[in-house]
């Protein structure tokens, strides 16, 4: 059925036959097809369950439901058996005769497929498994529920109704007071209140009535993939709450619409790009959408893989097809921004915020967070935070909480701790322009506001956990040269200071750090953040300096001692053979690429520094401990 | 590229300046790399300087302007895959391969290449062979991966 839907009440009316279609008691096995389980297989999985089922028959009765990430990828490939909701992990395609023979009968449950914790505990259920059990999803509640390929699906757990509502009873000024009421703060890094924007932009002159309605999902930092996994398994979300926008924004003007979408992100374009289609199929892009007179259609710019295309006017410079350069915004861009006309640019997360704010209401909306934005949008931290939760973790993934869960609860109670019996050491939060805050700032709360007190920041969610062996001078030099070569080299204290202080790290790392480094990396890092135009160059330092802050005593180690305690700068390690643990079984001296390792079966083996590079191979592939680095 | 094939694609955006990022990505898609002469006509269809082409084309790190190898190994260098170990894999690669700096072998058999992050970051260290992605990688497991493009 694809005869487009013209009023509220024909969408209402569209969803009740689908619900009334759907038996809640029918049997779906929900497989998980986001870009992590799919890594682990979940394509080849799926094969094999609907070749199991077409075997015994049971195509017709059972179905399949491919899904986007679920937020447990460290466990995928995921499989969930509905309507008992038993969770099945690191499912694989031998399994799925078991899982078809075994698995769907009344109460009957596969053991050995089922969650086990550390304490060899089996949990049945998804909600009862203790990453998900800390966890509040909003965001990503549907993500189990729908297959992102079906609007129905989307339809069917009352997808849309957020828009029916706002055009059949809300005047656009309305809608933009309740998302300010609301306190959504933009999840793109820099918090602003969206409602705030949102009527900036409104109240922007614009001749011809043209503003743009941008959701901005390049998601440039390295190591975050919140945006991705909310394009992947709930596009519609999106969509819905730009159309919502843009009528809150524009209307009656004429809005239109870009989605700025990171390249590298190749299911996550199509997912979004299926989406938009049938969208467009019901109505609900495109002419006089729900009858409303408002006319509004989205189209996808895909990204070339520069980091600073994240950031507002270097986007807008891209989307003229111009190369992402950022100018200065002595102008906003809600008032001058693509093609010079009034611009609304918010974040995947932000958008995807906004359904859910319209369809529960402010109230409820404002009870979740920190805070308090009665009369003051930047009073608090209101709704929930997708993180990406990753690094030296036992549970790995994306975890959704409420605004003010602390960084303990996330990484303890949720994450499981650290793996490999570790010390835990620091978390860096905010993506490059964040920070690293150490053990004793686990108990922050986190918002907005007290990761920036902290010498962080928010960023756009991504949450990554370091352990003893991180070194945290490492982690400073990757992240500046992360950014020396982001750099879009207008400013030359960007450009050119970003590589010195890249190359100072560097000889630190070295083994080549002399007194002094340390205070010209800190004067040349308050050059850098003084003298940039834009945002990338003036939070760069940022990583460097949280990590001084905070463990200044490993780059005195580095310096003075020539020593680095976790062992991974390679100028300033050494690998050598424990005795006592060898037993001769030749695997390092096979693997070995230098045959720096020498040594005959059933012997202690010998590593000749001389001609050892240092790669680690032999540590990896050792069984018996008898390799030390130090 | 064969003249036909650029038409649609030019076609295919109108031949709008906006779209030129667009545009090239069309083409590499084809291509596998930007070819000199594509990129001339290009500006040309599009009645914009060669420069502009250019430096849209230099400043993204997804384009190449010269041609890539047989087989594509993308190492995902983003933060969580780099704190799991990733560079020893770049490293470990460049030895086995003899790749240079160019990043494609002179048989032209393998291009090596590192990105930010393909949003798989819980299972890293992220290595994408020929489109096909594998997870938690490790120095000693890619002699397993790479082994059937080293017989190539
Ligand atoms: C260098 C740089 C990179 C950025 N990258 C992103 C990004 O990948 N995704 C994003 O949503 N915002 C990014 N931002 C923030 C945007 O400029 C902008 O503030 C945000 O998209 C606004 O949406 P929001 O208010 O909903 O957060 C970046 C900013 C800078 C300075
Ligand atoms: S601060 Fe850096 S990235 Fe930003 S405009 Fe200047 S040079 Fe470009
Ligand atoms: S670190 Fe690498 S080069 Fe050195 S001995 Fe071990 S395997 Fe050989
Ligand atoms: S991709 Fe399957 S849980 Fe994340
Ligand atoms: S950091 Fe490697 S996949 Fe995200």
């Amino acid at each position: 059925m694809t005869t487009p839907i013209k009023t509220a009440v024909e969408l209402s009316a569209c969803r009740e036959k689908l619900q009334a279609e759907r038996d809640p008691q029918r049997k779906v096995i929900s497989i998980c097809a986001g870009t992590g389980c799919r890594a682990s297989g979940a394509i080849k999985l799926g094969d094999a369950l609907r070749g199991a089922l077409t075997e015994k028959g049971l195509d017709q009765q059972v179905q399949i439901r491919p899904t986007g990430c679920q937020g447990f990828c460290e466990c995928g490939p995921l499989v969930v058996m509905h309507p008992d909701q038993t969770l099945y992990q690191k499912v694989k395609a031998e399994d799925a005769t078991e899982i078809v023979e075994q698995g769907l009968g009344e109460g009957q449950v596969i053991d050995r497929l089922l969650y086990q914790d550390a304490e060899g505990k089996s949990y049945r259920k998804e909600s009862e498994v203790p990453f998900y059990r800390h966890q509040k999803h909003l965001l990503l509640a549907n993500n189990s529920k729908i297959d992102p390929t079906l609007i129905d699906d989307y339809l069917a757990v009352g997808g849309y109704g957020a828009l029916a509502q706002v055009l059949a009873e809300m005047q656009p000024e309305q809608v933009c007071a309740t998302i300010k009421a609301a306190g959504l703060r933009g999840r793109g890094g820099g918090g602003f209140p969206a409602g705030v924007k949102w009527e900036t932009c409104r109240a922007a002159p614009s001749a011809d009535g043209v503003r743009y309605i941008i959701c901005n999902a390049d998601e440039g930092d390295p190591g975050a993939f919140m945006d991705s996994a909310l394009m992947e398994g709930n596009p519609h979300s999106v969509i819905e709450g730009m159309i919502i926008g843009a009528f809150a924004i524009a209307h009656p003007g004429q809005p239109i619409g870009y989605v700025y979408i990171r390249n590298e992100y190749p299911l996550a374009v199509e997912r979004l790009r299926i989406a938009i289609d049938q969208a467009r199929e019901r109505g609900l892009l495109g002419k006089n959408i729900l009858g409303s007179g408002m006319d509004f259609d989205i189209q996808i710019n895909k990204g070339g893989g520069a980091f600073v295309c994240g950031e507002s006017t270097a986007l807008m410079a891209s989307i003229e097809g111009f190369v992402g350069e950022p100018r200065a915004k002595h102008i906003h861009t809600v008032e001058a921004g693509l093609y010079d006309k009034p611009t609304n640019l918010n974040n995947v997360e932000t958008w995807a915020n906004v359904p859910l704010i319209i369809n529960r209401g402010v109230e409820w909306y404002t009870d979740i967070g920190t805070g308090d934005v009665s009369d003051n949008p930047w009073g608090g931290s209101k709704g929930t935070k997708i993180f990406a939760l990753v690094g030296k973790v036992n549970n790995t993934g994306l975890v959704e909480v409420p605004m003010g869960t602390s960084l303990r609860q996330i990484i303890y109670d949720i994450g499981g701790g650290i793996n490999g019996g570790k010390k835990f050491k620091a978390v860096q939060t905010g993506g490059p322009s964040g920070g690293c805050l150490p053990e004793s700032l686990l108990d922050l709360k986190v918002d907005f506001d007290q990761l920036t007190e902290a010498g962080s920041m928010m960023g756009s969610g991504g949450m990554i956990v370091m352990d003893e062996s991180t070194c945290m001078v490492d982690v400073a030099r990757y992240f500046i040269k992360f950014l020396a070569e982001e750099s879009c080299g207008k400013c030359v204290t960007c450009r050119e200071g970003l590589r010195q202080l890249s190359a100072i790290i560097d000889r630190i790392c070295a083994g080549k750090g002399q007194e002094g480094d340390i205070e010209l990396l800190e004067e040349l890092s308050t050059v850098v953040m003084d003298g940039s135009l834009c945002a990338l160059g003036q939070t760069a330092p940022n990583p460097l300096l949280s990590t001084l802050r905070y463990f200044r005593e490993e780059y005195e180690e580095h310096i003075r001692d020539k020593k680095c305690r976790a062992a991974v700068c390679q100028g300033l390690i050494t690998y050598s053979i424990v005795a006592e643990n060898c037993n001769g079984c030749m695997i390092c001296a096979k693997k070995c690429p230098e045959k720096a390792i020498t040594g005959i079966k059933k012997e202690v083996h010998v590593l000749e520094q001389a001609k050892c590079i240092r790669c680690g191979i032999c540590l990896d592939v050792c069984k018996f401990d008898a390799v030390l680095v130090e | 590229m064969d003249s036909q094939k650029l038409e649609t694609i030019l076609d295919k955006h109108d031949r709008q300046p906006a779209a030129l990022l667009a545009i090239l990505q069309d083409i590499q898609e084809e291509e596998n790399y930007l070819p000199k002469e594509d990129v001339q006509q290009v500006a040309k269809a599009l009645s914009i300087s060669l420069a502009r082409v250019y430096s849209l084309a230099t400043f993204f790190s997804s384009f190449s302007l010269e041609p890539r190898g047989k087989h594509i190994c993308t190492v995902c260098m983003g933060t969580a895959c780099h704190v799991r170990g990733a560079p020893k894999l770049v490293d470990h690669i460049r030895r086995e391969f003899d790749v240079p700096e160019t990043g494609t072998t002179k048989d032209l058999n393998l291009t090596l290449e590192t990105v930010n992050c393909v949003g798989a970051c819980a299972l890293g260290p992220l290595l994408i062979l020929d489109q096909e992605y594998h997870s938690n990688m490790t120095p000693a497991k890619l002699d397993r991966v790479l082994k059937p493009i080293k017989q190539d």
